[in-house]
């Protein structure tokens, strides 16, 4: 295949993505405006982070409005797909971004570790999970990847002189980087296998494979599916490839711990339906066993593993893996009917509401545990919630609030994730799994319940009132808001994400997704 | 030439692929972090080596695609040794067993 040079690149493209464009120079710019920041006005970065962070958000409304204007929805010679999806996770990755600097300003000064570099590096990421969500070239998704991991690697290092973070950001290193090689010797033999590195193209050679051998892939493909599987796996820590995440959460900068498990996470997922959905769809009679296998062991080995934790950043960790179980319960029913199906649309939409909801709460409930953080306490331990009611009672009903939406509570946001997923599973007549999910989300209550056990029956260990400060309030105000609000009131919320799927009904797309 | 001309693309690919098991190997039998660092390497080196023998087929894609691996390989090899600085210098060790402040 040659490569097409007569295509360059328009002006209409650059405006598509402008919003990645914005937040590199600005996370330059924040490298270079610390130079001459003095010490004590540091948090000034915050506030250039979060201007970066509104500009492209100014940037990527605009490119939602551009979207009817265009005739594919390919720009830059097809390397980078935008459709309704990419402007969902956009905002996604944004809001996720952008409470996460909230909570972390006041954070930083404790530790005595406020360097601009900081919010650099989560600007850095947030342009490499654009690049996973946008990219319809395995060169550029695997960019994006590398971009964000790196930046997350040197931030969950941070606290150089915490003996933890070092271990953390070791761990996490090592192990991302194995799981990139791996994931990058599937890309390369899929290329092997296709000769081109376009996911649509990539899609189409394995369609015309699977039809030349009667629907058995051969061992190469079935090789290459199982290393880039590992990869994509790996990111969204699914058993049994999520050996780094609670020793990553648990070490990591409590904001960073909040960060990861939202921006990262959805990132991790946006390139995982890419590459699944968009790419590898004709492979899906192999993945769909793998991925029920995944699933099940996702939500056992999390639900148990939480139960016996004292460290509540660690107890998130695994109750986080098990919401990725969750979820592939909506991929698993996305993938096994045939693509116009009722159960593909509630799958995808299950998939996409839970990772909206999940942003709020899960960092709510991150953003009270880094509140926790004072001069001499840590504050990462069950026994430092204790008694919390007493301490700061309005951030322990905000706590109350975002576990119950983590066990999916019915007024509450995380129960309407749960409630597609479950839907989808029914509609594509997975009733095993359906009540293995159902189950389970039971039995995570436990869990969830033993930290607000803490918080309202335990005396606290230190009488003292929390100190709250103004950007945490903030984050706790929103993240809280829209827990609530869209448990109550969901349309809305359903409504945006009924429109980002509505590109998936319209003839272009359906075209590649067969 | 006549003996360049018989070595195939099947070639390079088990070549790569021997390369893939060496590394995964190294990365999960080795103690030293150093040496784990460097069999990750490995792993992006035999991706490359198939990026290049695909390319001999379909064009320019693939060695484009193995250009930024390297460059992915070097900012990864930067940001993994000071992290392992910053870890010596609290621990004075380079040892993956006594990796161990943080379990189940």
């Amino acid at each position: 295949m040659i490569s097409n040079f007569s295509q360059f690149f328009t002006l209409a493209d650059y405006a598509m993505v402008l919003p990645i464009i914005l937040l590199t120079l600005f996370a330059l710019g924040i490298l270079l405006i610390d130079l001459m920041v003095p010490a004590e006005w540091k948090w000034s970065n915050a506030v250039t982070a979060l201007i970066g962070i509104a500009f492209a958000a100014g940037a990527v409304c605009k490119a939602q409005q551009n979207l009817r204007l265009m005739e594919s929805p390919f720009v830059l010679s097809g390397s980078m797909i935008f459709d309704r999806i990419t402007i969902y996770f956009f905002y996604l990755f944004l809001a996720g971004a952008a409470v996460a600097i909230l909570t972390s300003v006041h954070y930083l000064e404790v530790e005595h570790e406020h360097r601009g570099e900081y919010y650099s590096l989560m600007l850095f990421s947030v342009v490499g999970m654009m690049c996973m969500a946008a990219g319809y070239d395995i060169v550029l998704i695997f960019i994006g990847l590398e971009l964000m991991a790196i930046s997350t690697y040197v931030l969950v290092g941070f606290l150089r002189r915490d003996r933890r973070s070092n271990e953390a950001a070791l761990k996490y290193l090592l192990l991302g980087a194995f799981s990139s090689g791996i994931f990058a010797y599937g890309l390369s033999l899929f290329y092997g296998l296709s000769g081109t590195t376009n996911l649509g193209g990539i899609g189409q050679a394995l369609a015309r494979h699977m039809e030349a051998n009667q629907g058995h892939p051969s061992p190469v493909a079935v090789l290459a599916l199982l290393t880039t599987a590992t990869g994509l796996l790996f990111k969204i820590a699914a058993v049994p490839f999520h050996q780094w995440a609670p020793d990553a959460y648990e070490g990591a900068p409590t904001s960073i711990t909040g960060f990861m498990s939202v921006a990262v996470k959805a990132a991790g997922w946006a390139m995982l339906l890419r590459v699944l959905v968009w790419g590898l769809y004709p492979l899906r009679s192999v993945y769909v066993p793998l991925l029920i296998f995944v699933s099940i062991a996702t939500m056992t080995a999390a639900n148990f593993a939480a139960l016996t934790q004292s460290n509540l950043k660690r107890l998130l960790a695994y109750s986080s893996i098990a919401h990725v179980g969750y979820m592939l319960l909506g991929l698993i029913a996305l993938a096994s009917v045939q693509y116009p199906a009722p159960a593909f649309f509630d799958g995808l939409k299950g998939i996409l509401i839970y990772l909206l909801v999940y942003t709020f709460m899960n960092l709510g409930a991150f953003a009270v545990i880094t509140s926790l953080r004072n001069k001499d306490v840590i504050g990462d331990e069950l026994d430092d919630i204790a008694g919390l009611f007493q301490r700061a009672p309005v951030a322990a009903v905000m706590m109350l609030a975002f576990l119950l939406s983590l066990a999916g509570i019915p007024p509450l946001a995380g129960f309407y994730g749960k409630y597609f997923i479950f839907l989808s599973l029914i509609e594509s007549q997975h009733y095993i799994l359906a009540a293995l999910g159902v189950a389970y989300s039971v039995f995570g209550l436990y869990y969830y319940l033993k930290i607000a056990n803490a918080m309202f029956m335990r005396p606290a260990l230190d009488q003292e009132r929390l100190p709250i400060s103004f950007g945490m309030k903030t984050a706790l105000g929103i993240s809280a808001l829209l827990t609530v609000f869209i448990g109550v009131y969901p349309e809305p919320f359903i409504r945006a994400v009924n429109w980002s799927l509505g590109i998936v009904h319209s003839g272009a797309v359906a075209e590649l997704m067969r | 030439m006549e003996a360049l001309g018989q070595i195939s693309t099947l070639h390079y690919l088990v070549l790569a692929a021997a390369l893939f098991v060496l590394g995964v190997i190294g990365v999960l039998t080795r103690r030293n972090v150093v040496i784990i660092l460097m069999s990750i390497e490995l792993i992006l080196n035999a991706v490359n080596l198939n990026l290049l023998a695909f390319s001999r087929l379909y064009g320019l894609h693939g060695q484009v695609f193995s250009i930024f691996v390297i460059t992915d390989a070097a900012a990864e090899a930067a940001v993994g040794l000071g992290i392992i600085i910053a870890f010596f210098r609290n621990k004075e060790t380079v040892n993956v067993d006594e990796v161990d402040l943080m379990k189940w």
